[in-house]
């Protein structure tokens, strides 16, 4: 019966996204998006900044309740489920946040054993043997007693990347790998990337800005613009379409300036409401 | 015209009235929320298998109460030697020097050691959880834990109101000592009395009363400056400029709010404790 599920699940995608909608306040965010992530895929959800797609993304680890829709991940619509079954979800997903999101006051070794030492009850020694494998696979052996605040912008993102990979996760997502990183680290990251991807199948969702990176990391692209899903597609389908927004977007077409003071003025008031 | 001017001014001022009612009673709701949570974490949570994190709690308690001792026991052993001073002012004209004593370990017991030893711990704690949860707020740790399925209320908040209530009474008993002291040194030094003989006045002069009814307001105290503090932190938005707003809100608020406890908890022992 249980291998029965199992077989079930599998044949599902593992991340599925139905009519999603997001508000904050008053002001919708996203407007209906629709997009599935298959097993072992990486997805890079790609759009310009205030695109909703950190919201999207901060949504589909359940930072934010959408207002509607459905957000399936391993069979379980976590738009509608409790805080217990929700914990479940997330011990099985990792996520790699923007400015790594280490805790300042541990080592970087107790940052990658904090998920292990709260939700397993493995041996000490056991735990000491996976951080150590986890910070190996991240490039950072032999850093476990390093303070995050000794670290560089890119090692802090590979710790938190081990970090994220210390509960062994089916889904990992990253919020702007190569955000803040010099071309060659930003590299080293989507180098990261892709041998998780070959070494574990690892299903990968992520969300950036970056072109080059996500032509280089993603088996699929989904473009997003005000709150809207404007095209999804492989890299080709992607680089062949013809939508004007998508080779704006890929064609880096800048987007004519406001130039006269009122509109400027409510483009900030906008924003405020937005952000605030 | 004019008169729907002045309709309209009632009308703005009902709602904002309005306005701030709702506000007040929804912070208040949300330290309640807060308070209540991180006692469940704190009482209920152990015995439903969800560990308590004593180490976490150890360490608070060594900031926010050894740490303490020191500045508190200069500020409170000052404070009992003021108490003497003003006390003396009045009671050297009526001949009653004998009864400073009794002055003073009543005002420092009842009063004075609970409430100053709320504000010092407001300016050295209060803040600094606000800072510390509000830091984590705005670089994503607060959301990394919830990702990770752990929840921040468990992990920071409740730490931190264990070692408030375990170590708010225990500074409390020690600054109506350091007051005492401070009285005592006026009371030898000009009012003819010994240090033990102070001392055993100051005793006879206290009931259990007098220092439970204080410890019972600090632990009051300790729960309504975390509760603002860690709600002040977790409420931060976004940006670093907001975790000095929410700092100087924690301390502002967890003031403003010990004085209404205080009042509060004074009056209920007036009148249902016959003084």
């Amino acid at each position: 019966m249980d291998e029965k599920n199992e077989l079930s699940l599998e044949s599902l995608p593992m991340v599925s996204v139905r009519d999603l909608r997001v508000s904050y306040g008053a002001v919708e965010i996203l407007h209906g998006i629709n997009f599935e992530v298959n097993h072992g895929e990486t997805l890079v959800i790609l759009g310009g900044s205030g695109s909703g797609k950190s919201t999207l993304l901060r949504t589909l680890v359940g930072l934010e309740r959408p207002s509607s829709g459905e957000i399936w991940i391993k069979g379980k619509n976590i738009a509608a489920i409790s805080q217990t079954e929700l914990d479940e979800i997330r011990k099985k997903i990792g996520m790699s946040f923007q400015g790594g999101a280490l805790f300042g006051s541990m080592t970087v070794g107790d940052n990658v054993a904090l998920p292990l030492r709260e939700h397993t009850k493995l041996e000490e020694s056991t735990i000491d043997i996976i951080l150590r494998l986890k910070l190996e696979q991240v490039g950072l052996a032999g850093f476990e007693y390093y303070m995050p605040s000794q670290l560089s912008g890119g090692m802090k993102k590979r710790a938190a990347v081990a970090r994220a990979l210390a509960m062994d996760p089916e889904v990992l997502f990253f919020d702007e790998p190569s955000a803040g990183l010099d071309p060659i680290i930003a590299a080293g990251i989507d180098q990261l990337i892709l041998e998780l991807k070959s070494a574990f199948r690892m299903t990968i969702v992520v969300v950036t800005h970056e072109l080059a990176s996500a032509y280089l990391i993603a088996d699929r692209m989904v473009l997003i613009d005000k709150g809207n899903v404007v095209a999804i597609g492989t890299k080709e389908e992607m680089r062949s379409s013809s939508q004007p927004r998508v080779r704006q977007f890929l064609d880096r077409v800048a987007e004519p300036e406001v130039s006269r003071e009122s509109d400027y003025l409510t483009m900030l008031t906008e924003h405020r409401r937005r952000s605030g | 015209m004019a008169q729907y001017m002045v309709t309209e001014s009632v009308t703005e001022f009902f709602s904002q009235t309005g306005q701030s009612v709702t506000n007040t009673f929804a912070y208040i709701g949300a330290l309640a929320s807060l308070a209540g949570r991180a006692a469940y974490y704190g009482f209920v949570g152990p015995m439903q298998g969800k560990p308590l994190r004593l180490q976490r709690a150890v360490s608070q308690a060594m900031e926010v109460g050894v740490r303490a001792l020191p500045i508190l026991s200069l500020i409170t052993f000052f404070i009992g030697l003021i108490l003497a001073l003003q006390s003396a002012y009045e009671l050297s004209k009526l001949g009653a020097m004998n009864i400073v004593p009794r002055a003073v370990a009543l005002s420092m017991s009842r009063e004075l050691g609970p409430l100053i030893t709320a504000i010092v711990v407001i300016g050295r704690s209060g803040s600094a959880f606000a800072a510390e949860i509000g830091t984590m707020k705005v670089t994503e740790e607060i959301d990394a834990l919830e990702t990770m399925a752990i929840s921040p209320i468990h992990f920071l908040v409740t730490p931190k109101f264990l070692a408030m209530i375990i170590m708010l009474p225990c500074l409390t008993i020690w600054a109506n000592f350091m007051g005492i002291l401070g009285g005592a040194l006026f009371g030898v030094a000009q009012a003819g009395f010994t240090w033990m003989g102070y001392i055993q006045a100051s005793i006879d002069s206290l009931f259990l009363r007098d220092i439970t009814t204080g410890l019972i307001k600090s632990i009051m105290f300790g729960i309504t400056i975390t509760t603002v503090g860690c709600l002040e932190g977790l409420s931060t938005g976004a940006g670093a400029e907001e975790v000095g707003r929410s700092t100087t809100r924690a301390v502002v608020m967890s003031i403003f709010l010990v004085v209404i406890v205080d009042l509060v908890f004074t009056g209920l022992f007036y009148f249902v404790g016959g003084r």
